[in-house]
């Protein structure tokens, strides 16, 4: 099997892995960075966002063989400690309720504050629309992305 | 009529104590039943037994306490609000209060069930008596100390207090109190005094959730561990004639190609069966590989061949065979007051309906997976899975185990909804490790968990009303379900003993698609179709909808038939609170509401659904949502199961389902089954009826009623009574997100 050379949270990781392997699955199998989730390995669900150069991405569908030379971010590496400030508001708002799916939701509001720091409502909504949350804690997310976007500003 | 339920609960033994090597007290206690003799709480605290003791509560030296918390976390927020009942009897301060997981239970461990909303309702006693019998306990020890007598001692936040105003901390005394009797009759806080519940307390797990650390089962990892992904029939009533696994095996990656569904066969050709089984006795294909991604491509290439075993059922089969059963004459009745054919022969008016509901995967967020390890000295299982108890029981049958050697751990579960119930997923990753003797993960794709998953049921009530002199005289629901719906006590909840004649019928068509509990088992439906029937009732009656409510409610007021399991005052009382904070009746022009009340889980909820059309697509704009639940132990986790409920069941309502076509499910990923997503979610507004009432579920019961909410909106919008769900797919429109 060939092997690929990744930037992950500014760590390189040299591993070994078929060349369709999504990075989803090397995160989590290789290099045992199991915050990025998976839900429905198509795109469809966001739970295993990551940010590459700063861009929410699926992991899902970004095959190991395309993903080199990417700055990739994941769930670990978001902050030093847990303290970007959308993790701080996930935790005032007390978001998660199984939160499974609270990884990917987070890469994706933080990756849109970035380029977005003062959304409308509506904004929020459509830039959150594509993350399911089964146990249907968006009123919850909402509001968080809402007290991030204020902390950041 | 039901006031509320009483829990035999024994103080006696309930709990033992020790004195830790490594310094502090451990306390072992049992809810729900008695410890046995002799039995005493380790004095190492790796050493926990949870077969001896299903819970434990360590003090340390310095007063510190750690939890070790029994119930399984499946988002609910069990774990952070049962270990919040034990910490204010003992009276500390939640700063100081660590929460983990307790690790396994097996056969002591009565109640380690996630399911039903009951967590809180059962546990609510015993746990205050364990927090508060340990309090009694480190206070003795401090009196003893002092040598005063322990009723002029109090303790309040972690410090005991005597009559000279000396202090002396739980740390303090835990060496000695450990060796103290169990105190007996050791009295409760009034709740009035309560200073942690009630509080707004963070999810327990929060800071690793929000940093991605392992806690799933999907996260979890042994040295050595291999992956294995299950090729099972593509349809309901195929089963593996042959396959050929010869590309699989040349894949780099794949270690082997195995079958199972021996176990199983031999399982039930033992006679054996548990509530918890879903499983069929047919082979499966397994591939083992060194990686998720290999054992999943490894399974795409294989090649098999599938035979008919049975019917192969499409969606349009089971919508006739229902109609035909609701039409005919053969029904198992579960109540019957009074004399409903007479009171419809007597009517001047009569209206009659029929409402239809899909299959409903559960789609829990982390597909079902578990970790087993089997070797000759143990079965090793860790997982997600609600039902750890039967798990145990199932694979040391399926195995031919005995129990105490059969250990199961649990993770947090990425969501439960009721699939995590049935352990087939534990008992597949067993028999897999039992056959290559390795420690390995079994994980289910999205694709294997939606076409392969355990249903709610295609339900179809038939529900009819007699009105005569303007009055409900009559009231007869019929239905027909596959395989199985209606339960027990569901025929005594609302409208029972409020119409005199009034029945439930029931039949069933036995399917070969596996179905099971769904998030509010058996009501889910089942309340959104008698709640637009109510609205419907009132029109045709002439009468206010929410008066026809009231009105009907006084007539079961003290009643005697102790079979009713609402209470009426309480369900008044949440509709008068809808009403109240909903501007019921003043909204906007443009706005339109829809109103529904129901009991379920023993907690009663009222909800309004407020919404607007856009070019002919009803948005559901705002829920307001009025709850009585007893006691709101942690409000904070309250809100988040109450407006989670409501939003799910808008979602289901409108959005999803789950059809066949000869035996295979139409959908098998998020790109052919609709999830409710942000941009469709209203903004729900929680109001609480204050109360010292004993808590009640809340994982449940706002789900079932909101259906009906957004239906009456709907109709009060457009005058169309929508009938079928999901609702969109029976408007005909083009379905249209907003942000």
């Amino acid at each position: 099997m060939p092997t690929f050379n990744l930037k992950i949270n500014n760590e390189t990781h040299a591993v070994e892995a078929d060349m369709d392997t999504p990075l989803l699955w090397v995160l989590r199998d290789q290099i045992n960075l199991v915050g990025t989730k998976y839900g429905c390995g198509i795109g469809q669900c966001g739970a295993c966002t990551v940010h590459v150069d700063g861009v929410a991405t699926r992991s899902c569908l970004l095959q190991i063989s395309q993903a080199e030379g990417l700055n990739i971010t994941t769930i670990e590496g978001l902050s030093e400690n847990g303290n970007h400030p959308v993790q701080e508001a996930w935790k005032d708002i007390d978001v998660p309720q199984c939160g499974y799916c609270q990884s990917g939701q987070i890469m994706t509001a933080s990756a849109f504050l970035k380029r977005n720091p003062s959304p409308s409502s509506s904004e929020i909504r459509n830039a959150m629309h594509g993350n399911i949350c089964r146990c249907a804690s968006y009123n919850s997310i909402e509001k968080a992305v809402k007290v991030a976007s204020e902390k950041l500003s | 009529m039901k006031t509320s339920k009483q829990i035999t609960f024994s103080r006696r033994s309930f709990l033992k104590t020790s004195t830790l090597a490594s310094g502090g007290m451990l306390i072992g206690f049992n809810l729900f039943n008695a410890c046995k003799q002799d039995v005493v709480p380790p004095i190492d605290i790796s050493k926990l037994n949870f077969n001896d003791f299903n819970a434990f509560i360590k003090i340390s030296d310095e007063g510190k306490v750690t939890i070790f918390s029994p119930n399984p976390e499946i988002g609910q927020g069990v774990k952070t609000s049962m270990p919040m009942i034990i910490a204010e009897e003992l009276d500390v301060p939640w700063d100081d209060v660590y929460v983990q997981q307790g690790v396994l239970d097996t056969k002591n461990y009565q109640r380690q069930v996630a399911g039903g909303s009951q967590s809180i309702r059962f546990g609510w006693e015993p746990l205050r008596q364990t927090g508060a019998t340990a309090k009694q306990m480190l206070i003795n020890a401090a009196a003893a100390k002092w040598g005063v007598d322990a009723s002029e001692c109090t303790a309040k936040l972690g410090n005991i207090t005597n009559a000279k105003g000396e202090t002396l901390s739980y740390g303090d005394v835990v060496k000695e109190a450990a060796v103290l009797e169990v105190p007996e009759g050791v009295k409760l806080k009034d709740p009035k005094n309560f200073t942690i519940i009630g509080k707004s307390i963070s999810n327990v797990d929060i800071d690793k959730i929000t940093t991605g650390k392992p806690l799933f089962g999907l996260d979890y990892k042994e040295e050595g561990m291999v992956y294995a992904s299950v090729l099972r029939a593509p349809a309901f009533g195929l089963k593996l004639e042959s396959f050929d696994a010869t590309a699989t095996k040349a894949m780099p990656g794949v270690i082997d190609v195995i079958t199972i569904g021996e176990k199983v066969r031999k399982y039930f050709e033992d006679g054996k069966n548990n509530w918890s089984v879903r499983l069929n006795s047919n082979d499966k294909v397994v591939v083992i590989a060194n990686s998720t991604w290999s054992a999943i491509k490894g399974k795409k290439a294989i090649k098999a061949v599938w035979n008919t075993e049975s019917n192969l059922e499409s969606t349009e089969f089971h919508d006739k065979s229902l109609i035909e059963l609701l039409e005919g004459k053969t029904f198992n009745t579960m109540r019957s007051d009074g004399n409903v054919k007479k009171a419809f022969a007597e009517a001047d008016k009569v209206l009659e309906r029929t409402y239809e509901s899909p299959f409903l995967p559960h789609n829990c967020m982390e597909p079902m997976n578990f970790f087993a390890n089997v070797t000759d000295e143990k079965v090793h299982l860790v997982g997600p899975v609600q039902t750890p108890a039967a798990a145990a029981t199932v694979v040391s049958d399926l195995l031919g185990r005995n129990i105490d050697d059969v250990h199961v751990e649990m993770t947090r579960m990425g969501g439960g909804f009721g699939r995590r119930l049935y352990g087939d997923f534990a008992y597949e990753a067993a028999e897999i490790s039992n056959a290559i003797r390795k420690p390995v993960k079994m994980i289910s794709t999205r694709e294997d968990d939606m076409g392969t998953g355990v249903y709610r049921p295609a339900i179809k009530y038939k529900i009819a009303a007699s009105i005569k002199d303007g009055k409900l005289t009559g009231y007869h629901l019929k239905e027909a379900a596959i395989n199985s719906n209606m339960y027990g006590l569901i025929p005594n909840f609302f409208p029972a003993g409020a119409v005199e004649n009034y029945q439930v019928d029931v039949v069933n068509y036995k399917s070969n698609i596996t179905t099971g509990a769904w998030r509010a088992p058996y009501t889910n439906f089942l309340a959104s179709a008698e709640q637009s029937f109510f609205d419907e009732l009132a029109g045709v009656m002439g009468v206010d909808r929410i008066q026809l409510h009231l009105d009907l409610l006084q007539k079961v007021k003290g009643t005697s038939d102790e079979r009713i399991q609402y209470n009426p005052e309480r369900l008044e009382g949440v509709i008068k609170l809808v009403v109240d904070k909903s501007n019921w009746g003043n909204t906007k022009e443009g706005v339109y509401q829809g109103f529904s009340v129901y009991y379920c889980h023993n907690t009663h909820v009222a909800e309004v659904a407020d919404i607007i059309m856009d070019k002919g697509v009803p948005i559901v704009k705002k829920v307001t949502c009025a709850v009585d639940c007893g006691i709101v132990v942690n409000p904070l986790g309250a809100l988040n199961q109450i407006k989670g409920g409501v939003i799910d069941g808008i979602g289901h309502a409108m959005y999803s389902e789950l059809t066949f076509n000869k035996g295979v499910p139409q959908s098998d990923n998020f790109d052919s089954y609709q999830l409710i997503r942000m941009g469709q979610t209203p903004e729900v507004d929680v109001h609480f009826v204050e109360s010292i009432e004993n808590p009640t579920g809340l994982g449940e019961p706002t789900l079932p009623p909101i259906g009906a909410a957004v239906a009456n909106a709907i109709y009060a919008a457009t005058g169309k009574r929508l009938t079928k769900q999901p609702y969109m797919n029976n408007m005909n429109v083009e379905e249209k997100i907003i942000g």
